[in-house]
């Protein structure tokens, strides 16, 4: 069983009491060894992918533009600018002669043809080797077209998906103090670290209407230009996922003394808490109050549903892996919640500190896994003999192919699974998995062939 | 710089793919064999999850993650390691070494490196038998996923191919194509008689069953000994007739081990399935086996029965150019009118072929058009007021703008289910067409009514 994994991975793999918690991480990727991991552009693309009234273009060959286009289920409620694909598609001889030309006659053309509130231009491999002057080039064409013209650089060699997160808050941290204040509630936040997938961020966005809270700028779901221009004017910046926009929180803390909190919206426990959480921070008994008033009354719907998903699913085995660790926290409470045991819990690009809380939450015997791979997951799947895997589309065919359930957590899905409705949705997607009658069926229960 | 109709300097909305990714395909393709990007981690994830999305099957492709000390210093030493990793950890005995942009660009001289590691092996001696290394360029920033699926092609040919006393076997290189159309090929072969070797062969390690154990390269694939093989047969059929006036697989066969090159275009619609059934006749020293010739006959039938449902209705074809240029076949020869055809790619040799497949059909040829993105065709399209699409998923967007049906074909189909089993070749492949191509006319004309028809 422990053959696939590589000698040089032996650390970055842990059974849960098997021996002292000490799990390597941070490291680069193993080559050969088919990492679930992307690169720092991709890092960038999906932070400031949902900014819908700005255009993304991607300077370099086609291929990072083609692979990203309307790659996440990231709403907008007004324009849909972000979910077009731009390339300025570098040739040979660009990267003979350089691409600077190339890209500012494409970002006239295009600022001149949608007219967008600002453009990113995110940097590809190519593009930091053949040293095209993008900030130079940004600069003269935001000076021509009049709109903030940002440079992004995620050179896809630079590091991993992490890079591009700070590469992204770098750019963004540009608009930000650039926009008007006035008339902004005390009583304010920005949304970092939600994408709208299948409009989540107006979920909560709606909680905090209701518990009394002016919302400035949501970071980056539903996300707008003039909007990120303004985020300093919040008073608090409540910041999910592990680390996609925890960076730009950082900067506006310095700059502006901006404070920040870390929330989940995953599962009933951490988004109550994420919103008292909150309500604590205003110091304000009304707020407090409503949002006691809502948690009562979101609950009181749920409760009676989610103890019917719960008697069916008791005792079944959840598979987790993720990107950043901080989601796999949420979603191991979750699957407590509907009574099922967390086996397997792992993420691309966790650090020592995410490994160590999930270590701490999960019980004895589950495997805690750093960048892993297809070989090794779809040993621990049967191993573990697993009733559902989460992740995103490159694990879903590790699970399908062995008869093992699955549920997509990540950019693709179109249900939203954040909120108290996200976790009835949740608990009804890992319903709708874990009991059909298709497992009866397959291989891994049923043998191979057919029974004479 | 070849002939680029496009009229704008930045590309939106992409009608192709990169370079690499199709050498990914091909390699896939191969018995024990995995793919190899040498380049950055995220190239290799990016399109193992675009892969994935359409055949819906596990896709892995190594890499060899250069960070950025590699990409100051040279990506040799990640490259070996990451060649010793996959023949350890994945047994893999055929590595398909692709290069990126990055790599390109750097200027890794991979054919040397993998010689270097080649000889290192050797001297330490300590991993037994050595996979089969194969290596192909593939900036992404020249041509598309097209030509980096024939450049694989080629160059597993050129390198693994041996000379030798002719045999009685036929080559066919079919080209992308879906695993059903593969299996369908190997249907067909076997039908005449003809022993056949197929490369590459996804029918299998993009369409497989249902496993207990991970494959750690699923089964399947073109066997290894046939690519040796392949210098030895008698024939070898091509499909695509826009590659042809450049060197192929099937052409350096005939030029360097005397193998009998028969280029065809590929063999989508009645006349292109005649040519290829020809040439089998003709091989097989056959006549066209009932089966096939009953199925030919119930397309005829089928033909006539719907002619009237589709006279005239005005399509738009975009996708890779050899898929287009049979699409088109089919369609001029049924009675749609194609107003329309574009492709990401750029041939040079677009228009000529698709010429050549509709010959006496048409009243006015299409506009024809290369080097194209969604952007271009929608501006171009607009004014031609089309009756339907016919391409891969993504150029939904443009369906739902204009209420038309989009009929689903080619890769990738990322909004249906089952892209991976969509039979496009053949007469079988045809007839399948024709009933989508109808049926999706009947189901738009039955939803614009205010009749309800419940005959059509």
């Amino acid at each position: 069983m422990e053959s696939v994994i590589f000698e040089e991975r032996q650390n970055q793999v842990h059974r849960k009491g098997t021996q002292p918690f000490d799990l390597a991480c941070n490291k680069d990727s193993l080559a050969g060894a088919v990492s679930q991991r992307a690169c720092v552009f991709c890092g960038s693309r999906v932070v400031l992918y949902p900014i819908a009234d700005a255009l993304h273009l991607v300077h370099g060959p086609i291929g990072c533009a083609a692979y990203t286009w309307d790659i996440r289920g990231a709403l907008s409620s007004g324009p849909e600018l972000h979910r077009l694909s731009f390339s300025t598609d570098l040739q040979e001889r660009d990267v003979i002669f350089g691409g600077e030309k190339k890209l500012y006659r494409a970002l006239r053309e295009l600022i001149d043809r949608h007219h967008p509130k600002a453009a990113f231009v995110y940097s590809t491999c190519i593009v930091g080797l053949i040293g095209d002057d993008l900030e130079g080039i940004c600069k003269k064409a935001s000076k021509k077209t009049g709109i903030p013209v940002l440079p992004v650089q995620s050179e896809g060699f630079k590091g991993n998906k992490r890079a591009g997160y700070h590469a992204a808050c770098q750019a963004m941290f540009r608009l930000v103090g650039t926009g008007d204040t006035t008339g902004i509630s005390k009583k304010s936040i920005n949304i970092l670290g939600d994408f709208n997938l299948a409009g989540e961020i107006w979920i909560i966005r709606d909680y905090f209407k209701r518990m009394g809270i002016e919302v400035v700028a949501n970071i980056t779901g539903d996300g707008r230009v003039g909007d990120l221009q303004k985020a300093h004017g919040a008073a608090l910046n409540v910041v999910q996922c592990s680390g996609a926009t925890m960076d730009l929180a950082l900067m506006m803390e310095e700059v502006y003394g901006i404070p920040h909190i870390r929330v989940s919206y995953f599962g009933v426990e951490d988004m109550a808490e994420s919103l008292y959480t909150v309500a604590r921070f205003f110091d304000d008994p009304k707020v407090m109050e409503r949002t006691r008033k809502l948690v009562r009354e979101e609950l009181a719907g749920l409760y009676p549903k989610l103890q019917e998903f719960r008697r069916a699913l008791t005792g079944k085995k959840a598979a987790i892996y993720v990107g950043g660790a901080f989601k796999a926290f949420s979603l191991v409470k979750a699957f407590r919640l509907l009574g099922m045991d967390v086996v397997l819990v792992g993420s691309q690009t966790g650090t020592p500190a995410d490994y160590r809380e999930l270590h701490d939450i999960t019980d004895e015997g589950t495997i805690i896994v750093d960048d892993s791979n297809p070989l090794e997951l779809s040993s621990f799947l049967k191993e573990k003999d697993v009733d559902i895997f989460v992740g995103g589309v490159k694990e879903r065919p590790i699970a399908y192919k062995l008869g093992v359930g699955f549920c997509d957590h990540n950019h693709e899905r179109k249900e939203a699974l954040e909120g108290f409705v996200g976790m009835l949705n949740f608990a009804q997607e890992v319903y709708n998995t874990v009991m059909s009658p298709v497992w009866q069926f397959v291989p891994r229960k049923n043998g191979a062939g057919l029974k004479g | 710089m070849k002939h680029h109709n496009a009229p704008y300097t930045s590309t939106t909305n992409a009608c192709k793919l990169c370079k690499p990714l199709g050498a990914c395909l091909a390699f896939r393709g191969i018995e024990a064999a995995v793919p190899f990007l040498h380049g950055s981690q995220g190239c290799a994830t990016y399109m193992r999850r675009y892969i994935i999305s359409h055949f819906r099957e596990p896709m892995d492709i190594a890499s060899s993650s250069l960070g950025e000390k590699q990409a100051v210093y040279g990506g040799g030493p990640n490259l070996k390691q990451g060649l010793k990793n996959v023949q350890t950890k994945y047994g893999a005995r055929l590595i398909g070494v692709a290069t990126t942009c990055l790599t390109e660009t750097i200027g890794d001289d991979v054919p040397g490196l993998v010689k270097e590691f080649r000889r290192e092996m050797a001297e330490s001696n300590g991993h037994g038998e050595l996979p089969a290394l194969v290596t192909v360029s593939t900036p992404s920033f020249s041509g598309t996923h097209m030509e980096g699926f024939h450049a694989a092609v080629k160059a597993v040919v050129e390198q693994m191919a041996e000379g030798g006393p002719q045999t009685k076997t036929v080559n066919l290189l079919p080209g992308f194509v879906s695993p059903a159309d593969i299996r369908y090929l190997q249907e067909i072969l076997k039908d005449f008689g003809l022993t056949g070797i197929i490369l590459p062969d996804i029918s299998e390690t993009l369409d497989g069953p249902a496993q207990t154990d991970y494959e750690k390269i699923p089964a399947g694939g073109t066997p290894l000994k046939d690519l040796k093989a392949m210098g030895r047969s008698r024939a070898t059929l091509e499909f695509g007739r826009t590659l042809f006036p450049q060197e192929t697989a099937g052409r350096f066969l005939e030029n360097r081990l005397g193998v009998a090159w028969r280029p065809l275009g590929m063999p989508i619609g009645l006349r292109e399935t005649d040519r290829f059934f020809e040439v089998l006749e003709e091989l097989s020293h056959r006549p066209t086996p009932s089966l096939h010739a009953r199925e030919r006959g119930r397309l005829l039938d089928a033909m006539v029965d719907g002619h009237k449902y589709v006279f005239g209705k005005k399509a738009v074809v975009y996708g890779e150019e050899d898929l287009v240029v049979g699409l088109t076949a089919l369609l001029a020869e049924i009675g749609v009118r194609p107003v329309l055809c574009a492709s990401g790619g750029h041939s040079g040799h677009f228009a000529e072929a698709i010429a050549a497949v509709t010959a006496g059909l048409l009243p006015e040829p299409p506009i024809v058009r290369e080097g194209m993105d969604f952007y271009d065709i929608a501006e171009e399209a607009e004014a031609l007021a089309p009756d339907l699409l016919i391409g891969h998923s993504k150029g939904y967007h443009l369906a739902r703008k204009w209420g038309l049906p989009l009929i689903r074909v080619g890769f990738p189909i990322h909004d249906r289910f089952g892209g991976q089993r969509i039979l496009h070749l053949g007469y079988r492949g045809a007839q399948s067409l024709m009933d989508r191509i109808v049926n999706a006319l009947l189901e738009k004309k039955q939803q614009d009514s205010p009749v309800g028809y419940g005959y059509l």
